[in-house]
């Protein structure tokens, strides 16, 4: 049984390596690149069972710094 | 008085500041991260600069989980006293015994430089040695030093005049130029500068030496 969690800077936290991906993509001539957010995706693979709300906990207390991030489960 | 120093893998300014609290009169035990008790009487704890597990995951996010860090969490919430230096406040922030969190630099770039700090008017034991206002300087060495703190926490830090250190010239694209805090019990510093690289004359300086000889003298030698 797999999860994938989803960790984001939150919305209004300056992210500065977005910002440089965006800048790039500008330098090869992509037009119209408005912003670029840039995360990171962590696979779990898990025990039958094991319920989304202890996969939220680990989240809580470890995979996700929830001051300056959020984070999404994909069960 | 007596110091631990917490020794996680990765960990590279452990030494340096074991021998800051040496030369101001502490006695210093070095502790591995996987113990899981601190030394009996102890005063302070000291969390040094380095990367950590190799900051993967976050700078300070495996540290701040791995054993030790339960009792040091235990020592502070006992009134002990606890420094974190660079990636000890990295640490810090992360096991949640000082507020906010430090993101990538904003140019994206490690920087290794000395900075000038300007001493807050912040009453803690840790700037007994120095002057509010007083602007000295002290190296960083980072690449995820950028303070943030929702506008909510930065006021109450002002009102509780808990902001210890400024950058005079921001480095790092911190929030209100905030280079250390302290707890609200003010017996927890977090900061990203390196006060005891700049503790002898051979450093180049020694505006970090008044840090550790000034709690040294509050909280007397051994």
């Amino acid at each position: 049984m797999k999860a994938k969690v989803y960790v984001m800077l939150k919305e209004g936290v300056l992210d500065p390596q977005g910002a440089a991906v965006k800048h790039a993509l500008g330098a090869l001539g992509f037009d119209g690149v408005e912003d670029v957010r840039q995360g990171k995706v962590i696979e779990l693979d898990l025990a039958a069972g094991t319920t989304e709300a202890t996969v939220r906990e680990m989240c809580e207390k470890l995979l996700a710094n929830t001051v300056i991030e959020s984070y999404r489960i994909e069960m | 008085m007596h110091a631990a120093v917490i020794v996680f893998p990765g960990s590279n300014c452990d030494r340096d500041l074991a021998v800051a609290f040496q030369r101001a009169g502490a006695k210093v035990s070095m502790v591995w991260h996987k113990d899981t008790d601190l030394p009996d009487g102890l005063d302070m704890v000291g969390i040094p600069g380095g990367f950590s597990f190799g900051d993967y995951l976050r700078c300070g996010a495996i540290a701040a989980n791995s054993p030790i860090c339960r009792s040091v969490v235990a020592h502070a919430e006992r009134g002990g006293y606890v420094l974190g230096i660079c990636n000890g406040f990295q640490v810090l922030t992360e096991t949640g015994l000082l507020p906010g969190a430090l993101r990538r630099n904003a140019n994206l770039k490690y920087i290794c430089k000395p900075v000038e700090l300007r001493v807050e008017d912040c009453d803690t034991v840790y700037l007994r040695g120095y002057k509010p206002e007083q602007v000295i300087s002290v190296p960083i060495a980072h690449h995820d030093g950028n303070y943030y703190v929702d506008d909510a926490k930065l006021a109450q830090l002002r009102e509780e005049a808990r902001i210890a250190f400024s950058y005079v010239d921001n480095p790092n694209g911190s929030v209100a130029d905030i280079a250390g805090v302290v707890s609200k019990n003010r017996r927890v510093l977090g900061m990203m500068p390196h006060p005891e690289r700049m503790a002898e004359v051979a450093h180049g300086g020694t505006d970090g030496k008044a840090m550790f000889d000034g709690f040294m003298e509050a909280l007397a030698p051994v």
